[in-house]
């Protein structure tokens, strides 16, 4: 091993002073208009719900009620606030929520001023009845998710939120295992059920660039202008921000982004990097950089148990594409069973798991206990 | 022969059609007559019709227009239409087994509560994830309190047709309600996932019980949970033979995590019999082959005969399903 000492000298050189002028001409001066009010796209954070994941469910509401008033102030029009796995993931599967959900969406209405406070839903776990208490408690967002084939099953879900008077967005999740024309009919399916804005969402963080860009392409093409387009990205591996620039210039007007990065497997686009990155290209998006930076250093980054990264495991997730919230499960089991989380998720990816499956990675770390134990028994010659 | 009673299936989907073909192979006393559907071109009106049943596309008004009433009707449609349709049948003097998840009569499962009230007209089949699920529930729950029951019921893509998907909340709230109702815990929760890999995935069902925390522990308790499951297993065999336990059920210790409960966790794969769809489709297996069992004891009942019913071990399906 060599010296691991990171030396100034060694940072990348700048080539030369970058000058006001030379910003403004990059950016079209479109930067002084942000502070108009008037946006290219919205960014949606998600601190508060893929976040949830992280924290291994266990929010408080002082911390929620933290995150919300700094993002409410840093100027983030939708702040998502649910269990990491949507409406009524408090379980055995997924992880037992610390404070009830509907409390926490409570709290984040009651200290919003002027952002709109979002639930996510995914059928097959939360309900239409679940729909309704979140609207009961001040939520005016809904965000129904479903595996990137079975749009579906999110129809009477979509027709329920649009009659209580939500907006609507659908969650393509998983989109990387459809093809971009499979994603456009499925995107299809939503609009028609009444959805208003059709994310493509990277739950693996496994679309790569053109990958990504294309699928938001198809759907644009076949959506039109009759709903918008959105991306959520994951950072497995590290493309999240990238692509949310690539999906933006594809016409998406929705971008998601945590705080930190705070989400499943490697955690989400940073909401401040987005933030950064998007003013640096002269792409208005509201928020307040300053603030953003503040709420994600002084206010998530000091509660946070451990920072999302990019190890073996996650990036194992973005290369195997399997859903990012296995990752604390997958090391769970491997405590349990002994066997390593990242041969637990490359076998998930092998054999096509979902989002929801959460209860296979026993069945998988089972298999390979079982698979090593013969091993080890081949290896001391047993027949 | 004994003397039979006519069945009409309404709905001629991936339900109506395998229920067909049960019903065919496991009763003497139940004889298939009509398969009622609204669709011309239905792949299942086509199919019943060669096997020689009326097979109309005129729906429940054509059904119950015949000079012939069916003795007994098995809907196979949505939870919505069974609801319009349940008290068309009570007037009409025909009885009902509902294979929806509109729990307009008592919930049923086989081996967990097959000794319903015989003066029920309407009985109703819970879902698919709660006939595999709410056998397992009942195992713990006779050995030791289950504050919880929570499942996964994961089946393919494939296999779920429109009505499936267009009753997804229902599918959640009746299995819920069916694991505190029969399987006997406290307080349910029921979670469906379709997954579209290829080749399609067996039906495959997670179950996890909240247990006192003495039970979670190896010991005699233990055992006696585990004897129950297995014994349990064996039971839906008899008319499910597809039915088996995927991998050991694991035993885990309290954790604070979990709210202080400690559990069981049993999984349960469904390989079908391929009556319709290929094994895959176990999940429709589980509830045709139980709707078929309940039907045939209705049957007996209103004609004053003994049932008719063959178990898997009469048919050597056991060996055929090979699990």
């Amino acid at each position: 091993m060599g010296d691991m000492t990171i030396r100034p000298e060694d940072a990348p050189k700048v080539n030369h002073l970058v000058t006001e002028a030379e910003v403004l001409a990059h950016t079209n001066g479109k930067a002084a208009a942000s502070q108009a009010g008037e946006t290219d796209l919205r960014i949606t954070d998600s601190t508060l719900r893929d976040g949830s994941h992280a924290m291994a469910h266990q929010y408080t509401e002082a911390q929620v009620r933290g995150v919300v008033s700094a993002l409410d102030q840093a100027g983030v029009q939708v702040i998502e606030v649910s269990h990491g796995d949507g409406l009524g993931g408090s379980s055995f599967n997924y992880g037992f929520s610390k404070v009830d959900e509907f409390d926490l969406i409570s709290a984040a209405v009651d200290e919003a001023t002027q952002a709109k406070i979002a639930i996510l839903m995914l059928p097959g776990l939360g309900t239409v009845h679940h729909l309704k208490k979140a609207h009961s408690v001040g939520a005016s967002v809904a965000r129904i998710a479903t595996h990137c084939t079975e749009a579906d099953v999110s129809i009477q879900h979509f027709g329920e939120a649009r009659k209580l008077g939500m907006e609507t967005v659908g969650f393509l999740m998983l989109s990387h295992m459809a093809s971009p024309e499979k994603l456009a009919q499925q995107a299809r399916i939503m609009v028609d059920a009444g959805c208003q804005c059709v994310y493509v969402v990277d739950s693996a963080g496994a679309l790569v660039l053109d990958t990504a860009q294309q699928r938001i392409k198809a759907v644009i093409d076949e959506i039109g202008a009759e709903a918008q387009v959105g991306f959520h990205g994951h950072q497995n591996l590290s493309m999240g921000v990238a692509n949310s620039v690539l999906a933006y210039q594809a016409g998406a007007k929705q971008i998601d982004g945590a705080l930190c990065a705070l989400g499943a497997g490697a955690g989400n686009s940073p909401t401040e990097v987005l933030a950064a990155t998007f003013e640096r290209m002269g792409i208005r998006t509201g928020l307040d950089l300053g603030q953003v930076l503040s709420a994600a250093e002084d206010v998530v980054r000091p509660f946070i148990p451990r920072l999302p990264w990019m190890d073996r495991a996650s990036i194992t997730q973005g290369y195997a594409g399997v859903y990012s919230s296995f990752l604390l499960h997958a090391e769970r089991a491997s405590e349990r069973y002994g066997v390593p989380a990242h041969a637990i998720l490359q076998r998930i990816g092998e054999l096509g798991y979902v989002g929801g499956q959460e209860d296979m990675i026993i069945d998988v770390a089972l298999a390979l206990k079982n698979e090593q134990e013969l091993g080890d028994l081949a290896g001391a010659g047993a027949r | 022969m004994a003397s039979k009673g006519s069945a009409a299936i309404v709905g001629p989907g991936n339900i109506g059609t395998d229920l067909m073909f049960k019903l065919m192979r496991r009763s003497d006393i139940i004889e298939p007559r009509y398969m009622i559907g609204v669709d011309p071109t239905s792949d299942g009106l086509r199919r019943a019709a060669s096997v020689g049943l009326e097979a109309s596309h005129e729906g429940v008004d054509w059904l119950l227009a015949q000079d012939e009433l069916p003795d007994i009707v098995f809907e196979c449609t949505s939870a919505k239409a069974h609801a319009a349709n349940a008290p068309r049948y009570a007037e009409a003097g025909i009885l009902a087994v509902d294979l929806t998840p509109a729990m307009v009569g008592p919930l049923v499962c086989p081996p967990v509560n097959l000794e319903f009230n015989m003066d029920a007209v309407n009985v109703n089949m819970i879902t698919c994830g709660g006939q595999a699920t709410t056998p397992m529930v009942k195992a713990v729950s006779r050995v030791v309190p289950v504050e919880y029951a929570e499942i996964v019921a994961s089946i393919s893509s494939l296999s779920a047709g429109p009505g499936t998907r267009a009753n997804i909340d229902e599918f959640t709230e009746t299995t819920s309600l069916a694991l505190e109702v029969v399987g006997g815990a406290d307080k349910g929760k029921a979670i469906i996932i379709l997954n579209p890999v290829e080749p399609p995935l067996m039906m495959r069902n997670s179950v996890f019980c909240a247990i006192p925390p003495e039970a979670a522990e190896p010991g005699d308790l233990q055992d006696r949970i585990l004897e129950s499951i297995h014994a349990m297993v064996e039971t839906v065999q008899d008319y499910v033979p597809g039915y088996h336990l995927r991998a050991d059920v694991q035993f885990d210790p309290v954790r604070e995590l979990w709210k202080g409960m400690g559990r069981v966790f049993i999984p349960v794969e469904v390989k079908g019999r391929g009556d319709y769809l290929p094994d895959y489709a176990g999940n429709l297996d589980i509830i045709t082959a139980a709707a078929a069992r309940v039907g045939d004891i209705m049957i007996a009942n209103k004609l004053g005969v003994e049932t008719t019913w063959k178990s898997s071990a009469d048919l050597n399906d056991l060996e055929a399903a090979g699990v």
